[in-house]
């Protein structure tokens, strides 16, 4: 028997699982193989709903689902987060006390925002990247009154979209509460344009521009001094603020550190073949990986597929079909009722067209689609 | 002089070798060498004109096989 096991119930992780089962139904239900999820909850949630739950539009309750109700049949699911994972020995242990050994390991255990990790941001800024920091945002831009709303980006962060997003945004919210003209809205972004994607960027400049949005490029945030009420920049510019946004860098889960699997939590892992280097029978997918591709669920969910039918191929066949590529497929919420989208892989760089009210019908749908596409079926 | 910190960036267009490169300089020490790895022409200025600004030195630019070698030493 060929056991597989999953650790993390996340996007990639879930979609995975079940793209596996499909794959292995045979073989599943003849005790060929044995599936295993282990995750640290048993609730599923939809990451990118927490945008609109800052902007009230979504209630967070609307964004879980219980985490067994989405896998296929033959799935084992067990809420027992790994503590320690020993590559060598194809094992790893719970936090309950428990091992359990394997032929294929898939590690998807995610990233998460590390506010902390700069200076000041923890205490003093809203951010979207949790249930509560969501919440919290909610209730400072419907509470606030005017001023100037300052938008500050960490290194690295989960879903590359989100600093532009959240500034539309709110540049719509504040203008259906009849307060623009009391804002001031100022972006920063940390490389010398407004988004890393160049085509995004010099999309963004002419919105920007359009919409009295100002902004500063080359930001990367040191400090922020929530007396004055002012962010700090690495070099050596200030901005000031009476509502601060900030996109807070992220890391790779602690259990990724504390193992020493990779730094900051990144797991270093082959471009093409999604290998844990140095380890054959080892995978890495989503948020976890090293790559220096974005931290989406889009992301996650491609490389589902290509580890999914390589592991399928290889339990029944003993090799490999494919390479991943580098895809990614990103939404742009560019306002209430504007969206975009940029598509790239490792050679072809996006070229995202203008935005529609279609294509931000079409997130909008995605939103509640994701059920299905986690499922597998999408 | 230990080796440097390679950060594979070839093939990125999002987050971008930059991006990649500023939250390398966050994990290594003063003195310590960081080189990029890019496939994307925009890097070979994007990444000299952050460490001018921030203060960090470029130790070595060049292209070879369609891939640029930026190298660059941590300052402060
Ligand atoms: C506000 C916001 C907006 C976003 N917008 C978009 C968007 O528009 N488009 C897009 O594509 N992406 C978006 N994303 C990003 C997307 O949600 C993530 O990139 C995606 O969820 C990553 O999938 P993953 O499987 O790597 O990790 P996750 O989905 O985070 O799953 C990680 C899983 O691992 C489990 N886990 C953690 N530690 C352990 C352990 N030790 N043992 C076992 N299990 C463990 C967790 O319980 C969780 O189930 C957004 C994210 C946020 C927060």
């Amino acid at each position: 028997m060929k056991k597989i096991l999953i650790v993390g119930g996340g996007m990639g992780g879930t979609i995975l699982a079940n793209n596996l089962a499909r794959r292995l139904r045979k073989e599943l239900d003849n005790g060929d193989v044995k599936l295993t999820m282990l995750s640290a909850s048993d609730q599923h949630m939809y990451q990118p709903g927490l945008l609109y739950v800052a902007f009230g539009k979504v209630m967070p309750d609307e964004l879980y689902r219980d985490q067994a109700s989405l896998l296929e049949p033959g799935i084992e699911f067990h809420v027992d987060p790994v503590a320690s994972f020993n590559l060598d020995g194809n094992q790893v242990a719970t936090a309950s006390g428990k091992t359990y050994d394997y032929d294929y390991i898939a590690i998807a255990t995610g990233s998460q925002a590390k506010p902390d990790n700069i200076p000041g941001l923890m205490e003093n800024c809203n951010h979207v990247y949790t249930e509560e920091a969501a919440l919290k945002t909610w209730e400072a831009l419907s509470s606030f009154e005017g001023g100037k709303v300052a938008v500050v980006t960490g290194v690295p962060h989960k879903c590359p979209m989100v600093p532009l997003e959240v500034t539309f945004m709110m540049h719509d919210y504040f203008q259906e509460r009849g307060l623009l003209d009391k804002v001031q809205l100022h972006y920063t972004y940390p490389i010398g344009r407004l988004h890393s994607l160049v085509n995004v960027g010099k999309w963004a400049q002419k919105e920007f521009d359009r919409l009295g949005i100002t902004y500063e490029t080359l930001f990367n945030m040191k400090e922020v001094d929530g007396d004055k009420k002012q962010v700090h920049s690495e070099e050596g510019t200030t901005v000031d603020y009476d509502l601060l946004i900030g996109i807070p860098p992220h890391k790779g889960m602690e259990t990724i550190e504390d193992n020493e699997l990779g730094t900051s939590g990144w797991i270093p892992t082959d471009r093409a073949t999604l290998n844990v280097e140095g380890h054959e029978n080892a995978f890495v997918l989503g948020d976890t990986t090293n790559l220096p591709i974005s931290k989406a669920g889009s992301t996650a969910h491609y490389e589902a597929e290509v580890v999914g039918e390589n592991l399928a191929a290889m339990v029944k066949k003993g090799r490999r079909v494919r390479d991943y590529d580098g895809k990614v497929f990103c939404f742009i919420e560019a306002g209430k009722d504007r969206a975009t989208f940029a598509s790239f892989n490792y050679t072809t760089p996006p070229d995202p067209q203008p935005p529609t009210e279609t294509v931000h019908w079409f997130k909008l749908a995605y939103n509640k689609l994701y059920w299905n596409s986690v499922r597998g079926l999408l | 002089m230990s080796e440097p910190k390679i950060v594979d960036a070839r093939g990125s267009f999002c987050p971008g070798p930059l991006m990649e490169l500023i939250a390398a300089m966050k994990e290594v020490d003063v003195g310590d060498e960081v080189e990029v790895l890019s496939t994307d022409e925009g890097s070979a200025n994007d990444v000299p004109e952050w460490l001018d600004k921030v203060g960090h030195e470029l130790v070595e630019n060049f292209q070879e096989d369609g891939v640029y070698h930026i190298r660059a030493r941590k300052a402060k």
